[in-house]
């Protein structure tokens, strides 16, 4: 294949775009410098364990592998996402962002069985981050990895990188053991709001459960669709169980979700809650208002009305302050920054979601 | 709108692509068994380039158990969304009606032929024993 032009997008994006969703790639050899050699002996005696019981493949099957684009193979070899100097052509470079969110996927040990090396992992992930990544391009932010399911682990880690601008955010993902809003996971949300951090809560996390109520989907097109009814429980359990209440200044990104269905959620809770809020005597205000005050959305995949002002009514029930441009690069369903926004926002409202926004959420100037 | 040397025919052989540059547009040229097909890079749902995509055919099925393989490499599928385009018409396969990529005439013409004019080769030298990839854009 002959390859010869990259059109040049910059020009056309002059938004100081922030990326709120990049996946960078990191190998489990990488991280041997960061764990003991205990748990590294661990590691070739047991392996890693997630609780959806594949070791070295998905659940459902993806669309390409490694889920990723296609063109997104680093000529010199290596993974997607794996190589910063592609990275920065084919994303930072092109589209001329201003910043990124680093949000690292497997391997990070969140959710494996074992708490105490899923603790280990992600300490590891968070290092490797540093080194391979924000030291190397100022751009970039990494996100603190917790080992969700040992909560006070979490808290250490998060209390470990505090105060460090290298890190935008505490990082989790959506599919846990138990429902988000739990006690068991409190200490994570005071530690991130103590050092003042927003909780970033990103699709996945095969946390043993079936994603539906009704047990296994049979299919890759229904698990990315359920994604957004998984962040629909996250949002009602965090809400219903007080968290908002307790932890006032506590702010959460939904990430790789959608938000076409935030409306109709905030519209049912209300609903509900306004019949049966003795239910709830812990939860002061409707959930909408909790909703509007805690919660960011990310872009990507943005729900693809036939009519384009459907997704404005829903932007706007939500808020503009509220929504963050992500792309998901590496990965096959990428948003290219120039396509992937309603035409009829204003220059004011492209100006908030592909930048301001998140610059004003993470502390980036 | 212009005819435009892109290519030289021997680099691009059968079963292979090529993407050109035709007045700041980028173009990809396919050679399928000796016929060549231009499509606009860009694919039309949101924008990936589509030279960079892989090929694939077109599978029918008349009955369970049965399937034809047919179109062997044909078909390219964009690299982002995977959405496919009939490379000889340009058509989206799964909305045909509503989704294209743009479609450029191509030809092949001799190299004597095209010093000549009216082509536009301002980037690519054009000697008279070769033949060469003409576009329509």
């Amino acid at each position: 294949m002959n390859v010869e032009l990259r059109p040049n997008r910059a020009q056309k994006t002059r938004y100081g775009i922030v990326d709120c969703d990049i996946h960078p790639k990191m190998l489990i050899e990488e991280y041997r410098k960061h764990l003991s050699n205990q748990w590294w002996s661990y590691l070739q005696t047991y392996g890693i364990r997630p609780r959806h019981g594949f070791t070295k493949s998905y659940p459902m099957p993806k669309i390409t592998p490694q889920a990723a684009r296609r063109d997104a193979w680093p000529p010199g070899g290596g993974q997607p996402g794996s190589d910063l100097g592609f990275m920065q052509e084919q994303l930072l470079d092109l589209y001329d962002m201003d910043y990124g969110i680093l949000n690292p996927l497997q391997p990070t040990g969140q959710g494996d069985q074992n708490p105490e090396f899923s603790a280990a992992l992600a300490f590891a992930a968070n290092e490797q981050q540093l080194e391979r990544w924000t030291s190397q391009d100022k751009r970039l932010k990494a996100s603190v990895v917790v080992p969700y399911e040992n909560p006070d682990a979490s808290k250490a880690e998060i209390k470990r990188r505090a105060g460090s601008k290298d890190f935008a955010q505490v990082f989790m993902l959506s599919r846990a053991a138990e429902a988000h809003g739990r006690r068991r996971y409190w200490p994570i949300y005071e530690a991130a709001v103590e050092a003042g951090l927003p909780v970033g809560i990103h699709v996945f996390g095969y946390s043993g459960w079936a994603m539906t109520n009704s047990g296994w989907p049979s299919f890759y097109i229904e698990e990315m669709t359920e994604h957004a009814t998984g962040q629909q429980a996250v949002v009602a359990s965090m809400i219903f169980e007080g968290l908002f209440e307790q932890y006032r200044d506590l702010k959460v990104v939904l990430i790789e979700s959608g938000f076409g269905w935030l409306p109709a959620l905030g519209w049912r809770l209300d609903k509900h809650w306004e019949r049966m809020r003795d239910d709830v005597p812990h939860v002061k205000r409707p959930p909408s208002e909790y909703i509007r005050e805690h919660f960011w959305v990310s872009t990507q995949p943005m729900e693809e009305a036939e009519d384009p002002e459907h997704v404005m009514d829903a932007m706007k029930w939500i808020g503009f302050d509220r929504i963050l441009f992500a792309s998901d690069y590496p990965h096959w369903d990428f948003d290219d920054p120039v396509l992937a926004l309603p035409p009829s926002l204003t220059e004011e409202q492209r100006r908030m979601i592909y930048g301001d926004n998140a610059k004003k959420l993470y502390g980036l100037s | 709108m212009g005819r435009h040397v892109v290519a030289a025919v021997a680099d691009i052989p059968p079963g292979r692509r090529k993407l050109v540059d035709v007045n700041g547009r980028a173009v990809v040229v396919f050679n399928l068994g000796g016929e060549f097909f231009a499509l606009n890079n860009r694919c039309p749902h949101k924008g990936g380039s589509l030279c960079d995509g892989v090929t694939s055919g077109l599978i029918q099925s008349s009955e369970p158990g049965q399937y034809q393989y047919t179109r062997k490499g044909e078909i390219i599928r964009c690299p982002w969304h995977s959405w496919e385009f009939d490379i000889r018409t340009g058509q989206s396969w799964c909305d045909p009606g509503k989704v294209k990529t743009r479609r450029y005439q191509v030809s092949v013409e001799q190299g004597a032929k095209l010093v000549k004019g009216p082509y536009k080769a301002e980037t690519f030298p054009v000697s008279v024993e070769n033949d060469y990839v003409v576009v329509d854009a």
